[in-house]
């Protein structure tokens, strides 16, 4: 297969435009500029549509619009620029609309710095903008699949009407890997059903998430419960590594998951059977799966660049409170032999 | 029953408002002597008028007018509260052919919106933005809005509007004429029925724009809201000809439809051969990478100040590991200092499947300068090597490792190109750095790494060679 060395952002730009995506909105903000620069670059070429916006909101915005106008369309930023989108992705999720949006997590809380953190996880996994309302959240863990999980998002993004959020990282952001090309490009359909696209086969369509009577925001937002409950029956993705044995388990996900790999590898070398449980959808978030393995009686780490985010979530998936957790904050990343540790003591 | 009821009114109205639903289909949800309500009536007739029906698509902003779309018969998106103009933005942009209305009161557009209002007129956008000026939010209950006059009272300004406090009122068409890429800016005045005509003619204007697809169009309405401001008939329409007025002059500020030309967007192209062609896709570049356990990993580190080319002497030895089939991983440090002149990157081979792209232990670190040597020299792994300029000066290594100088900068004054050290030092990374690759993957990464330049190969490749050469 075609190949070429690629850094993580630039993967982005090429999933996205192999699955169709017609445009982009973004405003600069480290360490997601370069999908914006690379946007900037490859779209016009072709004739794809790029605006730099005034701000991450007037960007979100944007996205809103084209996607009502049922075109595939992607937005990227980091920190600060996230927070400030998140009213627009609670307009989108409320008014159904698809669209793909991708963190480039950096340290926080604040301005922080530009390194990379995991500390957004409850931002994306939990909602983040006001109201009942769920992103599907995908993590990616190498150039690769930022690529293939950008398309994969799109995908997903229309078959549920629903924003789909990429959570990467400053490293995956920034590293650079090959990337074997994607073997398919997808052509551009409207779904005239819902679509708002100024023209006579959607003129009678209405984007809306508003509904003044309670009764029917209460069953507007059953409905949207239902469709979470679906995407959780049939969308989970996990990974796993070494633990048909694993007396402990390692879960991460993202860039992490990989020095827990290592770390799981080095622990086998002492004779601790340690394994890798990397849950690839944030949300739909692997429950079931991680609840098999506790009832098993397996131990847990919880290996990620936040204050336990996820942690929280392996509590409840498996029901065990004294899930253990090696973490690193402001831009470090968590060391193999930091893991290590932790097994040693875990085990 | 219903049909009974049918409004008389302008064709592109909804003769009944099965959105709104309801006691009252009929009935709109206005006040009565509301602006909203004949905007919304002149919009309407100006659309069928025109013949652009299908091609409009309607903005209801947060405000009063959140449920424009129970009347006007076209293409409708609820917006955010002062997002319209975005939002229109991204429609527009995603569909050449669509006419955006961005229908919007005065706290949606001149306060929380203003950044987007700004910005979409100076980007000059195929939008027409209807403001709504009635000098209050009306929806939350009468707050003051950036256009409330000084000395009126409003829910948050009970005592009138003091400027000391509160600033003046705001003036958009003034503003937005300062700006270069609107094709229309006009304020007009719906207090009643002769202004109502010239209000009319103002729509018609800026829909005209839209359907030649000639740019920009703004259109300010002086707008009665009798409710809020507790006034009757009488009382509004002094209040907008006498006090209105004299703060927002009626006026046609510009009307650029003549001159300006129409802006017509490329359509996307989807083909899978146009993205190949874009991002250099070919079969040439495809390389089989191979799982080998055997193969004990290598962690280089390379770093220098900036301008050295130390990110890209990384990315020349990925795509030289690259090319050897090996699994490669390159990534640049992030760190305090990144602005303060140095870089470094992470370079890790492996024959398996790469866990952390960061190097903290190197086995081969080079430097060019002595910062580095200070900073990551003792870093690097028992039985590793240090590669260091030798203009950095006399180095001694921690023990088990071994240092060597390398001339790299010398070597480039040599051949005349002092930018080329990094190439030099890839030369002696190559001969030296015992990293399990083969030579001739260090010079096809150079070709690559100079494929725009191609003049330039050749001299690489004697430095590189002439780098190597140094440390044999
Ligand atoms: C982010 C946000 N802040 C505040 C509100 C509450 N809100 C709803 S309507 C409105 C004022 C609208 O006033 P204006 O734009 O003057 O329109 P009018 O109601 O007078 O037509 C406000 C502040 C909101 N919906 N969203
Ligand atoms: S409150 Fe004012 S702006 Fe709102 S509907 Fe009533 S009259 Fe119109």
């Amino acid at each position: 297969m075609p190949a070429q060395l690629v850094e993580g952002n630039s993967a982005v730009i090429v999933g996205a435009m192999y699955a169709g995506c017609d445009c982009f909105f973004g405003y600069p903000i480290t360490p997601a500029s370069e999908i914006l620069q690379e946007a900037s670059k490859y779209f016009p070429m072709i004739g794809r549509k790029f605006v730099q916006a005034e701000s991450e909101e007037a960007a979100i915005n944007m996205v809103y619009g084209a996607a009502a106008a049922g075109h595939r369309v992607l937005a990227a930023s980091s920190g600060p620029g996230m927070s400030l989108k998140q009213e627009g992705i609670s307009y989108i999720a409320g008014a159904e609309l698809p669209c793909v949006i991708v963190d480039i997590v950096r340290a926080g809380p604040g301005l922080g710095n530009i390194g990379p953190e995991q500390s957004d996880y409850n931002q994306a996994v939990k909602g983040g903008g006001h109201g009942s309302y769920k992103n599907i959240v995908l993590a990616p863990n190498s150039v690769q699949e930022m690529c293939d999980f950008t398309i994969k998002a799109f995908d997903l993004a229309f078959k549920y009407r629903n924003p789909v959020v990429i959570l990467a990282d400053g490293v995956l952001g920034h590293m650079i890997e090959p990337l074997e090309f994607p073997k398919t490009a997808i052509e551009h359909h409207i779904d005239t059903s819902w679509a708002v696209a100024g023209n006579e086969a959607t003129m009678k369509n209405l984007v809306t998430s508003i509904a003044l009577d309670f009764n029917e925001l209460e069953q507007h937002n059953v409905k949207l419960q239902a469709k979470y409950d679906r995407i959780q029956e049939n969308e989970v993705e996990r990974e796993e590594y070494r633990t048909e044995d694993a007396d402990v388990i390692l879960v991460s996900y993202g860039i992490s998951s990989r020095i827990a790999n290592s770390a799981v590898d080095a622990a086998r070398k002492e004779g601790i059977k340690a394994g890798l449980f990397r849950p690839i959808t944030l949300f739909p978030f692997p429950w079931d799966e991680l609840k098999a393995l506790a009832d098993r009686g397996c131990s847990f780490i919880s290996v990620e660049m936040s204050n336990g985010q996820m942690r929280d979530d392996i509590r409840l998936a498996t029901g065990c409170k004294d899930v253990a957790l090696v973490s690193r904050y402001g831009g470090n990343l968590i060391e193999r032999d930091q893991i290590l540790d932790m097994i040693r003591e875990v085990a | 029953m219903a049909a009974k009821e049918k409004v008389i009114g302008p064709a592109g109205f909804y003769s009944i408002f099965e959105r709104k639903g309801g006691a009252a289909p009929t009935a709109t949800h206005y006040c009565p002597g509301c602006g909203h309500g004949i905007l919304h009536k002149i919009i309407a007739d100006t659309m069928m008028d025109l013949g652009i029906q299908d091609r409009c698509v309607l903005m209801s902003p947060v405000g009063c007018s959140v449920f424009a779309y129970y009347y006007i018969d076209c293409g409708h998106v609820q917006t955010a509260h002062g997002r319209a103009p975005a939002i229109a933005t991204g429609i527009s942009r995603a569909e050449d052919d669509a006419i955006l209305i961005s229908y919007q009161g005065d706290g949606d557009l001149a306060s929380i919106g203003l950044n987007e209002t700004v910005q979409a007129a100076n980007r000059g956008e195929k939008i027409t933005i209807f403001f709504v000026n009635n000098t209050v939010y009306g929806m939350t209950g009468g707050q003051m809005a950036p256009t409330t006059l000084v000395g009126e009272v409003t829910a948050t300004t009970p005592n009138g509007r003091d400027p000391r406090d509160a600033g003046y009122p705001i003036h958009m068409c003034e503003l937005l004429d300062t700006l270069k890429a609107p094709v229309y800016i006009e304020r007009v005045s719906l207090s009643n029925i002769n202004h109502i005509r010239k209000a009319r003619r103002a729509v018609r204007r800026a829909l005209e724009i839209q359907r030649d697809k000639k740019g920009y169009a703004f259109v300010e309405f002086l707008s009665p809201c009798p409710t809020i401001l507790r006034m009757d008939a009488k009382g509004i329409e002094r209040f907008i000809n006498e006090e209105m007025e004299r703060e927002f002059p009626l006026k046609r500020f510009r009307d650029r439809s003549v001159e300006a030309e129409p802006i017509e967007r490329r359509e996307s192209d989807f083909s899978k051969a146009s993205l190949d062609k874009a991002f250099g896709v070919s079969a040439s570049d495809s390389i089989e990478v191979v799982t080998n356990p055997e193969f004990v990993p290598k962690g280089v580190k390379i770093s220098g100040f900036g301008g050295q080319g130390v990110l890209s002497m990384g990315l020349a030895l990925a795509q030289a590991a690259y090319k050897a089939g090996r699994f490669v991983s390159w990534y640049p440090d992030y760190g305090p200092e990144q602005r303060g002149g140095t870089s470094n990157c992470s370079i890790v081979i492996s024959g398996e499947q790469i866990g952390s792209p960061v190097v903290d232990e190197p086995d081969v670190l080079v430097a060019f300068n002595r910062p580095s040597l200070d900073k990551f020299a003792t870093d690097v792994k028992k039985g590793g090597l240090i590669l260091y300029d030798a203009l950095a000066g006399a180095f001694k290594p921690p023990e088990g490792v071994r240092a060597i100088p390398v001339p790299a900068t010398d070597i480039a004054l040599g051949k005349g190109v002092e930018q080329a050290a990094n190439t030099a030092m890839f030369g002696a990374l190559m001969e030296a750095g015992n990293l399990g690759l083969p030579g001739e993957a260090f010079g096809r990464a150079l070709e690559r790494t100079f494929a725009k330049k191609p003049k330039l190969i050749p001299l690489n490749l004697e430095i590189l060679e002439t780098g190597a050469k140094s440390v044999r």
